[in-house]
């Protein structure tokens, strides 16, 4: 469990910096970069959800008055397949094709063609004077279907990767996966009993507020400069330099403030078009997508089919597993069927299991990231089947965890042992927690599930400089979408020892600060404050030899203490101490200005571990859901500002509950999306949740300085089985299938 | 391709001259009252130039009457007034719980009955109350005025009774008799911000010993316009009002329904829970009836 260790003001709860700036309105999101002389661009979408591009005429587009550029796909620079960028945003060669189709549009909405002219209302007639000659092609929309040898085939040069033997036909199943362990069959012999299901999940958005947004300028001398909300700059300056074939240098990427990602803004969209617009017109362009574009064409979160089999013994231990995943990855390989394959029974100490994973091309919008990607689905179907078993077995659904639950040194699933872990530390406290204590209330159920994800470390910069009068600020280059300058400044606080308030953080471009991979994997708190803190010891280190330099002394007689250089004990120096201020004031004395770097791959980044529980109601005769209580447990290592690991903690659960109750995409038979807007795709409104009560757990990851696990993406994997088992709870009867709308649970309670 | 243009006559003479100038050119004209369908439909499904008729300078359509005998409410009356007007909450509580249940305080400071019928969705949410109470739309026209009882006013999805010279200036209600109580409920997949997959909206008048003695069912969402069930209301006649007479008139409303597959609901989910809320807005309605005896 957590250490005793004091400290200043990790832990505290200050206000966070941007915080004035973003209630007051005066914070610079995506769509808020204006320039002189700008264009407006505009994207023209393919109709067809499956089609080939015979032709497109752009002239008399380009005849009209005002309409400055306008390109295709031919306007692209041809990209080689192999280079893979972003948190999950796969093949190069991919995203450059997502971004502006080629020779076919792969589903209702691709990118076909785009303009840039003196107003919006110039741009969009501009469009529809756009002449694209398609040959429409039947779409493939279902994951099952697709896999059918007579499925239609979206590439023909698509060969399943991962077989033994190369495959001698193409096929929609971009590539397959399997891990495995001990003997499965063997396993199931020894179980007393089997439970096992098959489990859909449709596609699902990330349902950010800010639509995705950019204004690109190039000037004479051929250098660009993009404003747009990202979660990484620096990776985005990568993907679009690789997509126009141009230097990386020559690049400039400015992230503004971020209105919502989820894992959805690490990906780029609107941006090449935007540089290459700019670069015909010689004039900035910017580029705002509607809600409708980015249900259409951004986003979503594979639709999945997971089929789980679990055998164990009367005492609950589990003898063998074994699943079987089918993800959509939409027009483009990169599914996370891996990290769903690898998350599935990564809560749990297994001798023998089997995970086949397949990703698949269906004619749907190419998938991104969403909070632990693939998790959700895999463990919703694990963690369905658990609760099952604990039926069958009459046993508390958190006891059975615990019966099976990995700790130190288990090996998990995808490989390592585990190092200090606290799945068995949130077990323990949502048994004890009131919430789980308390009584159901008359006709209520209740859910239980487990969380898991894997966080990871990456690549971070951090510069932290000493201003004139003591303040400091630490410049690093991860967008902050969860409250993370706050923890930043926190870190460097604690390790300067100073007043929080002391510190500011910002978030620089590609040009003021060093390299950041991108905000994504829960990294940023774990890695970009390691080197936070490693540029705060940068600055301890120098102040104690500035402090030596001006006391006469060897560096080894400095000590640093509550932010100031003191001799260190036992050294007989009749001094006083030189705080940061006092340091920074006899800088140019000194050896001038005092500035503190670090830059690091940071490894180690702790598995962060939850158990939820859910209790609600259903009415018998409508199929609705009320839910009267969600509690959510989770080890954070160490929360840094825990009022946003609780924020991170209830977002994940609202946006867990809304999937698996009544978020999805809903597609007509030619794979037009029928539900491209938030009035019927519905995320959950505040009247619709109760209050989440959450409580951390510290297990302090080894890793981190301050023993940090990433908290990001761990809050959204286990509403969706914790719901679906409150359902089954409540009503006794088991739906396999999500999301948990009315309909669908009227229709089992056989209300017709 | 016209031009876009926003007149905001203050008498209904000038209001119908500008209706019947738009007729003779062929030009496109729209009325407005409080725009919070109109100005989306602009922004999104139909932006094409047309001259848009505020109708909110009008004196007629500012009126809210609670007489003896009737109950006015001009076109023009957003429902954040329904709402804050205690006198009409005790008469008709159900139609003002329905105007009550549109989109947000900021929605509501704007939104009319009179927009939410002339709209004509099938899903309007206070369509179906002012079936139940007896609606009745006061239509201002080039002849001079006419009258239609609601139910006969939507005659298909998106479209209206109101011929290209006409508007609609208010809405009637004959004044609910002692021991009547009305009630509205629609179910939507979420707890506010989302349209109806099914609505009713039931009033009901009961003699000194709990018998009906009069009752009107509206229904919405469930067919191409929202429909008035007398089937529903028979069943509810001559009863106390008990379960067995709810359960048969929510039986008829299901009968009447016609409903479509959609994004919102299945046919067989909106016919089984139109019966659901007939029964359950009977029930209120019931009680309210009871408790104002
Ligand atoms: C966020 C949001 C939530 C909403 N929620 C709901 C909801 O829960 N339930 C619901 O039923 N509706 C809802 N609506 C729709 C809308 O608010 C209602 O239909 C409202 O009652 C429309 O009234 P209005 O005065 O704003 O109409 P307007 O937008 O002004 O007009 C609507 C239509 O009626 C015509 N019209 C208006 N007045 C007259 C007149 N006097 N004579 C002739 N034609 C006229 C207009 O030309 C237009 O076609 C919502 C809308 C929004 C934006």
């Amino acid at each position: 469990m957590a250490e005793a260790v004091d400290y200043q003001v990790l832990g505290t709860r200050p206000v966070r910096p941007d915080g004035v700036d973003k209630v007051t309105g005066r914070a610079q999101f995506g769509a808020d970069q204006n320039l002189p002389n700008m264009l407006h661009g505009k994207i023209l979408r393919s109709p067809h959800a499956h089609a080939r591009i015979k032709r497109v005429d752009l002239s008399k587009a380009l005849a009209m008055d005002g309409v400055c550029a306008a390109v295709t796909g031919a306007d692209f620079p041809t990209v080689a397949s192999g280079v893979s960028i972003g948190e999950a945003g796969g093949d190069v060669m991919d995203i450059a094709h997502n971004v502006m189709a080629r020779d076919k549009a792969l589903y209702h909405g691709h990118a076909v063609a785009a303009v840039a002219a003196t107003s919006l209302e110039i741009a969009e007639q501009a469009l529809d004077a756009i002449d694209v000659e398609y040959e429409v092609l039947p779409p493939v929309l279902d994951v099952l279907q697709a896999m059918a040898p007579a499925a239609p085939l979206l590439d023909e040069n698509c060969f399943t990767k991962n077989l033994p033997e190369k495959p001698d036909k193409p096929s929609n199943v971009a590539s397959v996966m399997a891990l495995s362990r001990g003997d499965v069959e063997a396993g199931f012999e020894q179980a007393d009993l089997v439970v096992e299901g098959e489990y859909r999940i449709p596609m699902a958005h990330q349902g950010y507020i800010e639509p995705h947004a950019c204004t690109a300028t190039v000037n004479e001398e051929g250098k660009a400069t993009v404003w747009c909300c990202t979660q990484g700059q620096f990776d985005f300056r990568t993907a679009i330099a690789k997509i126009l074939d141009w230097k990386v240098g020559d690049m400039k990427v400015v992230p503004s403030e971020i209105g919502g990602g989820f894992g959805g803004k690490t990906v780029v969209y609107l941006e090449p078009v935007a540089v290459l617009l700019s670069q015909r017109a010689g004039r900035p362009v910017k580029m705002v997508m509607s809600r409708e574009e980015v249900f259409r064409a951004t986003g979503p979160t594979s639709g999945t089919v997971c089929r789980v089999k679990v055998g164990a013994k009367q005492n609950g231990r589990i003898t063998a597993a074994k699943a079987w995943l089918a993800y959509e990855s939409g027009a483009f390989p990169g599914a996370p069927v891996g990290p769903g394959a690898m998350s599935i029974f990564a809560p749990y100490d297994l001798e023998n299991f089997l995970v086949e994973g397949h990703e698949v091309r269906v004619n749907k919008p190419k998938v991104a990231a969403y909070r632990a990607p693939g998790a959700p689905q895999s463990m919703h179907a694990m963690e369905v089947a658990l609760d099952d078993l604990a039926r069958q077995l009459n046993m508390d659904p958190l006891d059975l965890r615990m019966v099976n639950a990995a700790d130190e040194g288990t090996q998990a699933p995808y490989g390592p042992k585990f190092p200090a872990i606290g799945f068995k530390a949130c077990i323990e406290a949502a048994k004890k927690h009131p919430n789980y204590t308390a009584p159901l209330l008359e006709g209520a159920g209740r859910g239980v599930a487990a969380g898991f994800w894997f966080n990871v470390g990456m690549q971070s910069s951090a510069e932290v400089r000493l201003n004139e009068d003591g303040t400091v600020i630490v410049m690093e280059g991860n967008p902050d979408i969860g409250g993370s300058r706050a923890s930043m400044s926190l870190m460097a606080a604690e390790t300067l020892g100073v007043p929080y308030e002391q510190v500011k953080t910002y978030v620089g471009d590609t040009e003021s600060t060093g390299f950041c991979n991108l905000t994504g994997g829960s990294r940023t708190t774990f890695a970009t404050g390691m080197a936070v803190v490693r540029a705060c010891e940068d600055i301890i280190a120098q102040c104690r030899s500035r402090a030596a330099a001006t006391w006469g002394v060897d560096e080894e007689q400095v000590e640093w203490r509550d932010g100031q250089a003191v001799p260190a004990p036992g050294v007989n120096a009749d001094v006083n101490p030189l705080s940061l201020a006092d340091l920074a004031a006899g800088a140019p004395r000194t050896g001038g200005p005092i500035l503190g770097r670090a830059s690091l791959n940071a490894q180690g980044a702790g598995a962060s571990f939850s158990v939820n529980f859910t209790d609600l109601k259903v009415d018998q005769e409508t199929g609705a859901v009320e839910v009267l209580s969600f509690t959510a447990v989770q080890d954070a290592g160490k929360a840094i500002h825990p009022a946003y690991v609780e924020g991170q903690m209830q977002g994940g659960a609202a946006q867990g509950l809304g999937w698996a109750l009544n978020e999805e995409y809903i597609y007509d038979a030619d794979g037009v999306m029928e539900n491209a807007g938030f009035l019927d795709y519905r995320v959950p409104v505040a009247s619709d949740l109760p209050m989440i009560d959450t409580e951390i757990v510290e297990v302090r990851n080894p890793s981190h300085p301050y023993g940090v696990r990433g908290v990001g993406e761990t809050p959204i994997v286990a509403p969706l089985a914790a719901t679906a088992n409150a359902v089954r709870d409540a009503i006794g009867i088991r739906i396999n299938d999500l999301p948990l709308s009315p309909p669908r649970i009227l229709a089992a309670l056989g209300g017709e | 391709m016209g031009e876009f243009a926003y007149v905001a006559p203050t008498s209904v003479a000038d209001a119908i001259d500008v209706l019947q100038e738009h007729a003779r050119s062929g030009r496109r004209v729209q009325a407005l009252a409080g725009g919070t369908d109109l100005l989306v439909q602009l922004r999104g499904v139909d932006k094409a130039p047309r001259t848009i008729v505020d109708v909110k300078k009008i004196e007629e359509t500012n009126r809210l009457d609670i007489g003896s005998d009737e109950i006015y409410i001009g076109a023009a009356i957003p429902s954040a007034l329904l709402n804050e007007n205690a006198e009409l909450k005790a008469l008709l509580p159900g139609l003002v719980e329905a105007a009550d249940l549109i989109g947000s305080s900021q929605i509501q400071g704007r939104a009319t009955l009179g927009g939410n019928l002339c709209n004509a969705s099938p899903a309007a949410d206070t369509t179906p109350a002012m079936i139940a109470n007896r609606g009745v739309c006061v239509i201002a026209s080039g002849g001079g005025s006419r009258e239609m009882p609601v139910e006969a006013f939507c005659t298909g999805v998106g479209v209206n009774a109101l011929a290209a010279d006409e508007f609609l200036l208010g809405l009637k209600f004959p004044r609910p008799p002692a021991r009547t109580g009305d009630a509205y409920l629609r179910f939507i997949p979420r707890t506010e911000m989302d349209i109806a997959v099914a609505g009713c909206g039931v009033s009901l008048t009961l003699d000194d010993t709990g018998v009906c003695t009069a009752a009107r069912v509206g229904i919405g969402a469930v067919a191409p316009t929202p429909l008035r069930v007398d089937a529903a209301a028979e069943a509810l006649l001559g009863t106390g009002v008990g379960d067995a007479a709810l359960a048969a008139a929510g039986v008829a409303c299901t009968a009447a329904s016609s409903p479509i597959s959609d994004k919102r609901g299945t046919v067989q989910y909106r016919r089984k829970v139109v019966a659901v809320l007939c029964r359950r807005a009977g029930a209120i309605a019931r009680g309210r009836a009871l408790g104002a005896a």
